[in-house]
């Protein structure tokens, strides 16, 4: 359930115009491989979006394309109004880049590599805003060490300081919590939502879609270069999202009664056992699972256990890339 | 309009990775110098006549100046730029709100700096060795700035060209070494047999070191407008090959 200001936030902003707006985006490699094909993708400012989508999707060119590292064959990128064609140093001086690789000079200590960031992006040394950085990342102790030292989860915290030391008001992060253990990964979310709550837009791409799940405000999901979704997490959810339920029968059924046979329901396992399919992510799929027990009960059909579960936003994933497969 | 700070970050961070190395990068050619002048110097100078009125063992220091900068600066630049493509850390680069003048004045001034400190340390060793005046300083100052800047973008060039570790050295070592030993870095071309010394003025490297040569002594084999303008040329057309680079992406965008 999200909290009042992430909806707040959301409400803002989505009559106002976007700060990335990409349209029929495409493209192919050399090789003749098709990375980007048409892509149409608005972001709006201070949301978390979260770009879901199997490996050579396309989320890393799509990111590369916005951030500098690809040439588009064709289409528009737009960034804080600026075409990133004609303008690209106003829109790049906005745009934070976590990359997925642990890619940065293993000599450096993280203080210079940190300051080293900010500079390239024309801004004047600030070292209190650095000291700020790395104490938000656990890194002010480690500011001397160089960054070979460091542990993974240390060097990719090292990377967000770095993407960070020239405020941007965009953030890429490309999956940010690849291999990284579940602890970890955890504090990775809550250093994001603090990002966030500073008012910086962010766009992820990963792996986890328990992460998406976790903090995004807007999923897309891309495959084979094509956006095929978009949309609120929750109204994914509600349109995609499904409840199942399954009751044990303390006798076998051969025929379902009319008055179960209303619901959503089939017999399974030779009669003993009562499936529900059916409602929405809303939870009006629960409400009828309760209607349906009651209606058990007024029929005399007994029962000795219920299992209910409610799908996720990796079964909508892995549902829409069948469609899209199809 | 230039980002003279991101330049700046550039600038500092090259010299910093230039200090890192200082063993390999400060150390290694004072030693090679020291043992030239022993071998070229010391052992077989000795033996040699003066040449247009300068002493063997100053006759081979702008040679010798040449043939560690060219190799130490086209070295330099080449890895300043293959080893952030090689590790990835190029993304920074490219994604920051810097273009090719950033790049270019951030990487080629960081060349000149350690080519000017290489330069002197040179010059202070060899004066160990050999008494020796430098009738241009300003211009030989000019000169080096010239050829190392011009050379660090050939670096670069190299550096974006290579995709494996072999590529990177094979062209300092296949021709850009070769081509300075026989560029008159030991002898003047006079001293070549026809029809040799007509062929010699093919190679670029003779221009550079007759040019340097002219700044120290007054004398050379070429004249010496003819060696600045050839540098000139060089740097010019290195220019161009990187605004090309930078504007198309080749090898540093997919």
């Amino acid at each position: 359930m999200p909290d009042q200001s992430r909806t707040r936030i959301r409400t803002l902003d989505a009559s106002a115009s976007p700060i990335v707006d990409i349209s029929a985006l495409t493209k192919v490699y050399p090789g003749g491989l098709t990375a980007l094909d048409g892509v149409d993708l608005r972001i709006r400012k201070g949301e978390i979006f979260a770009l879901l989508g199997p490996n050579g999707a396309g989320k890393t060119t799509l990111i590369g394309a916005i951030c500098g590292l690809v040439t588009p064959t064709s289409g528009s990128i737009r960034v804080f109004g600026h075409d990133l064609a004609t303008d690209w140093r106003k829109a790049r001086q906005r745009i934070g880049l976590v990359p997925q690789e642990l890619s940065t000079d293993m000599f450096d200590p993280v203080m210079r590599a940190v300051s080293y960031s900010r500079g390239l992006f024309g801004l004047a040394p600030d070292p209190a805003r650095i000291e700020e950085i790395l104490r938000s990342l656990s890194l002010w102790d480690k500011r001397e060490e160089r960054i070979m030292a460091l542990s993974g989860g240390m060097k990719r915290r090292v990377l967000i300081a770095k993407a960070l030391a020239h405020e941007p008001d965009l953030l890429f992060l490309d999956e940010p919590t690849a291999g990284v253990d579940v602890e970890l990964r955890k504090g990775m979310w809550s250093i994001i939502d603090e990002m966030r709550s500073r008012g910086v837009t962010i766009i992820l791409t990963t792996h986890y879609i328990e992460e998406a799940e976790e903090m995004a405000d807007r999923v897309g999901v891309i495959r084979k270069g094509r956006i095929i979704a978009v949309d609120e997490k929750e109204a994914l959810m509600a349109r995609l999202g499904r409840t199942e339920a399954h009751i044990a029968l303390a006798a076998p059924l051969q025929v379902l009664p009319p008055e179960i046979a209303r619901f959503s329901v089939e017999l399974e396992d030779g009669g003993t056992s009562l499936c529900y399919r059916g409602g929405d992510g809303t939870g009006k799929g629960k409400a009828e699972v309760a209607e349906l027990t009651k209606a058990l009960y007024a029929a005399g059909i007994d029962y000795t256990g219920i299992e209910i579960r409610e799908s996720s936003l990796e079964d909508i994933f892995v549902s829409l890339l069948g469609e899209g497969e199809q | 309009m230039i980002a003279w700070r991101s330049t700046w970050s550039i600038y500092t961070r090259e010299l910093m990775r230039f200090l890192r190395t200082a063993f390999q990068s400060v150390l290694a050619p004072v030693l090679t110098t020291s043992l030239y002048f022993i071998v070229f110097g010391a052992a077989i100078g000795g033996r040699m006549p003066d040449l247009g009125g300068v002493d063997y063992g100053a006759f081979i220091i702008p040679g010798l100046l040449m043939l560690t900068l060219l190799g130490e600066t086209t070295s330099n630049s080449s890895f300043g730029i293959y080893m952030p493509r090689f590790t990835g850390t190029i993304y920074e680069l490219l994604s920051a709100p810097v273009g090719v003048a950033e790049t270019l004045l951030g990487f080629v001034g960081a060349a000149i700096t350690k080519s000017l400190i290489l330069a002197a340390i040179i010059l202070v060793t060899a004066r160990l060795f050999v008494d020796y005046t430098i009738v241009h300083p300003f211009l030989a100052l000019i000169y080096i700035m010239l050829v190392a800047a011009a050379f660090s973008l050939f670096g670069f060039i190299l550096g974006i060209w290579a995709d494996n570790f072999e590529k990177l050295g094979i062209i300092p070592l296949l021709f850009l070494t070769p081509l300075t030993f026989l560029g008159g870095t030991f002898y003047s071309i006079d001293m070549l047999p026809k029809p040799w010394d007509t062929i010699a003025l093919a190679n670029p490297i003779v221009y550079l070191v007759s040019g340097l040569r002219w700044t120290f002594y007054g004398s050379s084999d070429v004249n010496i407008w003819i060696s600045f303008g050839i540098t000139l040329a060089f740097l010019a057309i290195c220019v161009g090959v990187i605004t090309f680079i930078f504007r198309t992406g080749w090898r540093l965008r997919s």
